[in-house]
């Protein structure tokens, strides 16, 4: 039972583009303070479900409350607390960096001085650049600004569509490190869509995966990914006679990969013991055991179940 | 918060290179004119003078600075429309392009104010070329041919208006091609509505135009019931100020027929844009 505020609250959502279904039932919530990881192959509903959040695509059918509000009825009372990207952070090129963020600024609905502006671009990185027209600058640089633009109002609602997107190795930790320092030194809510999934798992404390356009799961991460299979790996000798002994057990179903010295195969974690047991009795020198939960695994799990 | 929203679309206008090219095309064109007219201005005087120098005398400088301006906006009025669509038919359309009507319908301003905003900004650059345009054909021309009375050659004779009678005309004859203007901003935000790419609207807005002009200009009956709502029938109003007798009841219906045409077109971008769902 979660005690936290509701931040969003979706419903049963819906959108038909004419006869094609973009989203067909999807549902969740997030909670005050949550990183929500939004997960979804191509194709899936994410990107519609965001812009749908945001007001950007009207519903079909459902409901969407945002701060305990009908996103329908208070639309701008809502939208003054959240900050967004949304797919690539698109900007007027003939304006320079500074003039950008002034523009948005200036409908944000709150009065933002040059003075936080400045520090803002200072916090991506960009102060050497806030007079340079954004024609001139590179994805990353658009993203980073981008991420600007959606602190400048201080909202309490962040909603991150892809934002690791063109980003250099130190610009993705950056911006983990940023999603994470929002979360615990400002008490923000942050939805993120992301592909990375590696990004949701150290991020994210509740996801959601959608497919076709419906919820698959949505959930605590750690949950989640503690309920599937774990990928398992021995470290044995030798390792032929441990696969021919694997392949006359009850185990014999599990997927397996050989290297040289050792065993890898996708089990649940009350079979791990068993197996080492198993191992053990046909004089198998067990030297190590590693367990991977991963979250993509999961990902792929979920969506090719559903999928079939 | 509408105020704040213009004074962006203003920001962005006068920023975007494309907003320079229809100033520069009436200082560039008016400019022609002008020096055209200084070298060769009373042989263009004597072609008009000619065909009535048996039955009347002309005293004193018919080419001054009120027949040049009069002259140079007969000229430019129907380059203009072309130059006003090129900027207000990318207001959306470019916006939508360009990927910032995310990031812009994302912020707690309402679609309709957002809208209001690019309108009243439209309106502000219209004038803007319309006080250029004024500028260059009147107090230029005034400055280097200087003052007179005007002759305006009708097609069944000419009308001469004294000195005295002019200024006014000029005034109410811009503020009539201000509003037909407008209509033409308004028809190119309208488009720009529909579509998400900045020459569409633009293309668009002109075809309309010309379709319409050539439907005003045929002499078929079938067309002669349509032709007075036509707003193009309209655009050319201005020139009613320079009657004599003035057609006010003309000027009244043109004034209508082009407010009506502003009212329904807004009526339609309204629609469209609080409807629209963001793709882009």
């Amino acid at each position: 039972m979660n005690h936290a505020k509701k931040i969003v609250e979706v419903k049963h959502l819906v959108k038909y583009y004419g006869k094609f279904c973009a989203v067909s039932d999807v549902s969740f919530d997030v909670y005050e303070n949550d990183v929500f990881g939004f997960l979804g192959p191509n194709g899936a509903g994410k990107s519609t479900t965001l812009r749908m959040l945001l007001s950007l695509i009207k519903p079909t059918h459902g409901t969407i409350a945002l701060f305990e509000k009908s996103l329908s009825d208070h639309r701008s009372a809502i939208l003054s607390k959240v900050g967004c990207i949304v797919e690539k952070p698109d900007f007027y090129k003939y304006l320079s960096a500074q003039k950008n963020l002034e523009v948005f600024a200036r409908i944000s609905g709150i009065g933002i001085s040059k003075t936080k502006i400045a520090e803002l671009l200072e916090f991506v990185g960009l102060q050497g650049r806030a007079n340079d027209k954004v024609s001139g600058f590179s994805h990353g640089m658009k993203q980073r600004l981008g991420i600007a633009q959606t602190l400048l109002h201080d909202p309490d609602l962040i909603i991150l569509d892809e934002p690791t997107t063109g980003l250099d190795p130190q610009g993705i930790i950056d911006v983990r490190n940023l999603i994470l320092q929002l979360k615990h030194e400002k008490r923000k809510t942050v939805i993120l869509s992301s592909h990375i999934l590696s990004e949701i798992e150290r991020i994210a404390n509740r996801m959601i995966i959608i497919n076709k356009g419906k919820t698959v799961v949505q959930g605590n991460v750690a949950d989640l990914v503690s309920s599937s299979a774990l990928i398992v790996t021995f470290n044995l000798t030798p390792v032929d006679k441990a696969l021919e002994v694997l392949r006359h057990s009850n185990f014999s179903a599990c997927k397996t990969l050989v290297n040289n010295a050792s065993l890898t195969l996708q089990t649940h974690a009350d079979a791990i013991a068993q197996i080492n047991a198993m191992f053990c009795s046909n004089d198998i020198q067990v030297s190590g055991i590693e367990v991977k939960r991963q979250l993509e695994d999961y990902f792929l799990q979920q969506v090719q179940s559903y999928a079939n | 918060m509408l105020i704040k929203c213009i004074y962006n679309e203003l920001l962005k206008i006068a920023y975007k290179p494309r907003s320079y090219i229809g100033i520069a095309g009436i200082i560039i064109i008016n400019a022609i004119i002008l020096f055209a007219m200084k070298v060769d201005g009373s042989f263009y005087i004597s072609l008009v003078t000619g065909q009535f120098e048996q039955t009347l005398a002309f005293e004193g400088g018919i080419l001054n600075g009120n027949l040049v301006a009069f002259i140079s906006i007969q000229m430019l009025i129907i380059h203009v429309p072309l130059l006003i669509a090129f900027v207000t038919g990318d207001l959306i359309s470019g916006e939508s392009a360009m990927g910032t009507i995310r990031l812009l319908l994302t912020k707690p301003v309402s679609r309709s104010t957002i809208l209001w905003s690019k309108f009243f900004a439209s309106v502000i650059y219209t004038l803007a070329v319309i006080l250029c345009l004024a500028f260059m054909s009147l107090t230029l021309g005034k400055i280097l041919f200087g003052a007179g009375d005007l002759i305006v050659l009708k097609f069944d004779g000419l009308v001469v208006f004294q000195e005295q009678d002019i200024n006014w005309r000029f005034l109410c004859g811009f503020s009539l091609a201000f509003l037909s203007l407008i209509t033409v901003a308004t028809l190119a935000l309208t488009l720009s509505c529909y579509s998400e790419n900045s020459i569409g609207p633009i293309v668009a807005t002109m075809g309309i135009i010309l379709v319409f002009t050539i439907i005003g200009s045929m002499d078929v009956p079938v067309f002669d019931r349509i032709r007075p709502f036509l707003f193009t029938t309209h655009m050319a109003a201005w020139r009613y100020f320079f009657d004599t007798p003035l057609q006010t009841k003309a000027i009244l219906h043109s004034i209508f027929i082009l407010t009506s045409h502003c009212v329904v077109l807004l009526g339609i971008a309204f629609y469209k844009f609080n409807r629209n769902d963001i793709l882009s």
